[in-house]
């Protein structure tokens, strides 16, 4: 059996350039390695799971992965797309044909009757690679464009605390604030709630995760802010 | 011309022994708006850091199809010499951006994230020598905490000769009345040198102890990065996912 | 930009060529180009020079006007370095204002003179504190085909070696200026190479071939202090690569033997 040395602990808080082990590994998210060493890309937290050696990032933007729903702003129109800006390092292509069930006409139609800049929508990342933008459609159940509710931004880093294990702190937002919520990957979320007031709440108990996502019994106490602030 | 920069027991001007760091103080994310940012109060050299992006380059023909373009930019601002420096950006200033983008780079993953800048902005609110240095090693803080993928941190101290000695961290005073300064700057856990300059008379003797004595600097200044990254992210590596 | 995309084709066939200590243009890796020096190229200049590394051409021209000294050596002379990247020297160049390129050139060309104390600036002062000779040192690259940086900076200083400084009168506080010339004072000789590092080799004297492939560049120059002592008094490194200390100072060491062989070349009397 070959040696396997590890040089961290279990979640501990790693800085780029932190030699994470040296041995037979591989290397996942936030970790490069030269030959058998392994070092750490990012400030975040070590993990080893089944061989592989992770750091979770606590920083840094949102990177575009195929298959996450994001929430996008549209900030330029072309002719038959719109360019959004996503929160990541490349803005977001949504071209006609993947909003629009008939094709755009150009003699006759503006992309921008359909889609103005500043309006906001959900949709899912159907294709990236970093060598182009990343393409968006939004011909699925539940995306579209943002008719009404609010848009609050947090950490794209934060957005695992936000919807909690298997959903709990999501779910429990919900069902407290009777608010439709929607956490786009990219760290914008959308809420929808009966009233601007209850909107209000759930953007302040969202802030409250965001700030204190390090502590312990989080949703208890998030639970205990929705009731004490609803009126 | 005369004033002695080291007393008869071996001290400086600011009681310093030869291989002493004056008190540096990082601090992390002190900007609201940029994505990534860092203060630094390094004697009385004070300089803050901000860094934005990766982000979609403009003007769009800067873009590179392979890789992310960096900008680096260092200034000083026109309070922070004795006599007002002309805000306007100084030759010196110029070069030392290049310098200073060139120590930085290497460190970066740039080919992550072909067609962006990360623009970086090093502005010098106090400068007491050692100005690039001090810049160079808070931008690595504020890179850190931009979350940009990043092969190790750059630590970068300067060496100059006094008095006809070799002394680390050089302040305003040594550096004006001093023989030689070396600003050098490296990856610590790489042990690579990103950046060297040198002005001043050196034997190749004393330019070999020059090199290792900013060496073991700069292995200091990574261990009060390390402190710093580590008191500012503690909290966050407690968190329960 | 397409200037800036390293042609990896390239980068792979220097490197392996330098495995058997060869370079694309038949040199040794420490092997300089051929240099040519000519002086007084400009009679209107007080002094001036061209240099050839290879096919890489500059010139370099002096001028002496009366100026005001820096308020803090109000008993010093003044020298001033400028570098332009004249568009007929490459297709990359512009016109325009100095880029951070010209500007580093100047400044590293600038540092190996001044740092060597070549010019002796006390002997420019005519009246202290108001007026004083200014040296402008204007480089022009004319053919950028790779390492400007020595080339600049033994045309600038084959320029000052052989220029000559008009003779002034002072009377009460006016200075008059002879139709008359005395020679420039100059002490220690700075002479600059530089090295490029491309993947774990060290090429001296690197063409623009090697430039555009290259990790990074070290230049380093030298000079005899009054003890004829060589010094090392003035370093760059610049690109975006690393060097590790052992390369750095291996490249230092080289450096030095390659700046003997370049001052032998200087304009005869000179050392």
């Amino acid at each position: 059996m070959f040696k396997i040395p590890i040089n961290f602990g279990t979640r501990q808080l790693v800085v780029p350039g932190f030699l994470l082990a040296e041995g037979k590994y591989e290397a996942g998210p936030n970790v490069y390695n030269e030959g058998d060493k392994f070092y750490s890309t990012v400030i975040g937290l070590a993990e080893l799971r089944n061989n592989v050696v992770t750091v979770i990032p606590l920083r840094g933007c949102y990177i575009p992965s195929v298959g996450d729903v994001v929430i996008g702003k549209v900030v330029d129109v072309i002719t038959t797309a719109w360019m959004l800006d996503i929160r990541s390092p490349w803005l977001g292509v949504l071209f006609a044909k993947e909003h629009l069930s008939k094709p755009l006409n150009v003699m006759k139609e503006d992309a921008r009757d359909y889609l103005d800049i500043g309006e906001m929508i959900i949709a899912k990342i159907i294709s990236f690679d970093r060598t182009k933008n990343p393409a968006l459609t939004t011909k699925e159940q539940g995306l579209g464009k943002i008719q009404r509710g609010t848009v609050i931004e947090v950490d794209p880093t934060r957005v695992p605390r936000i919807i909690g294990k298997k959903g709990s702190m999501i779910s429990m937002l919900k069902k407290d604030s009777g608010c439709q919520i929607y956490v786009g990957q990219n760290g914008r979320i959308w809420i929808s709630g009966k009233n601007r007031e209850d909107e209000a709440l759930v953007a302040g108990a969202i802030k409250k995760i965001e700030a204190e996502a390090h502590t312990t019994g989080l949703t208890d106490r998030i639970h205990e802010y929705l009731i004490k602030n609803r009126m | 011309m005369d004033k002695k920069l080291i007393t008869e027991d071996g001290r400086r001007l600011d009681g310093r022994r030869f291989d002493e760091l004056r008190p540096i103080k990082f601090q992390i994310g002190v900007l609201k708006n940029a994505d990534g940012s860092a203060y630094v109060e390094w004697g009385r050299t004070k300089i803050l850091v901000g860094v934005f992006g990766p982000r979609e380059s403009h003007p769009k023909h800067l873009a590179m199809p392979d890789r992310c373009l960096i900008r680096a930019r260092y200034h000083m601002a026109p309070f922070s010499v004795e006599e007002r420096k002309s805000p306007a950006p100084s030759r010196r200033e110029i070069e030392l951006s290049k310098v200073i983008r060139e120590a930085l780079e290497p460190a970066i993953f740039v080919e992550l994230f072909p067609r962006t800048t990360i623009d970086i902005f090093a502005e010098v609110l106090q400068a007491d020598g050692s100005t690039r240095c001090a810049a160079i090693s808070t931008a690595a803080l504020a890179l850190a905490d931009a979350g940009i993928p990043m092969r190790d941190l750059v630590s970068s101290v300067a060496v100059a000769k006094v008095d006809g000695s070799l002394v680390l961290d050089v302040m305003d005073a040594e550096d004006k009345l001093g023989d030689s300064d070396m600003p050098l700057a490296m990856m610590p856990s790489k042990n690579l040198v990103t950046l060297i300059q040198m002005d001043g008379l050196l034997t190749h003797e004393e330019f070999v102890k020059s090199v290792e004595l900013a060496k073991k600097g700069c292995m200091e200044v990574y261990a009060k990065q390390k402190e710093a990254l580590d008191s500012h992210f503690r909290i966050a590596s407690k968190e329960e996912v | 930009m397409t200037n800036q995309i390293i042609p990896s084709v390239k980068r792979r066939q220097i490197i392996e060529l330098a495995e058997s200590g060869k370079r694309m243009d038949g040199r040794s890796l420490t092997d300089l180009r051929k240099v040519e020096i000519k002086t007084n190229i400009v009679e209107k200049a007080e002094g001036s020079a061209t240099v050839k590394f290879g096919d890489t051409y500059v010139i370099a021209g002096v001028k002496f006007e009366i100026g005001e000294p820096f308020p803090d050596t109000p008993n010093e002379g003044v020298m001033s370095v400028s570098a332009e990247f004249v568009p007929l020297a490459s297709p990359g160049f512009e016109t325009g204002p100095p880029d951070e390129n010209a500007i580093e050139l100047a400044r590293v060309v600038d540092r190996g003179l001044r740092e060597s104390k070549l010019l002796d600036t006390s002997k420019l002062c005519l009246i202290p504190g108001k007026k004083v000779w200014i040296a402008w040192v204007d480089i022009f690259i004319l053919d950028h085909c790779g390492n400007l940086i020595d080339a600049s900076s033994l045309a600038s200083l084959c320029a000052l070696l052989t220029s000559k400084l008009p003779k002034a009168e002072v009377v009460g506080d006016e200075v008059k200026v002879l139709d008359e010339y005395v020679p420039v004072p100059l002490r220690a000789i700075p002479i600059n190479v530089t090295l490029a590092k491309i993947g774990d080799k060290l090429f001296v004297d690197p063409s623009l071939e090697e430039e555009e492939v290259m990790d990074c560049r070290l230049s380093v120059a030298f000079a005899l202090d009054d003890q004829k002592q060589e010094k090392i008094c003035a370093m760059q490194k610049g690109g975006v690569g690393t060097l590790s200390f052992e390369e750095l100072l291996r490249a230092v060491e080289i450096a030095k033997v390659k700046s003997q062989e370049l001052r032998k070349l200087l304009p005869s009397g000179e050392k």
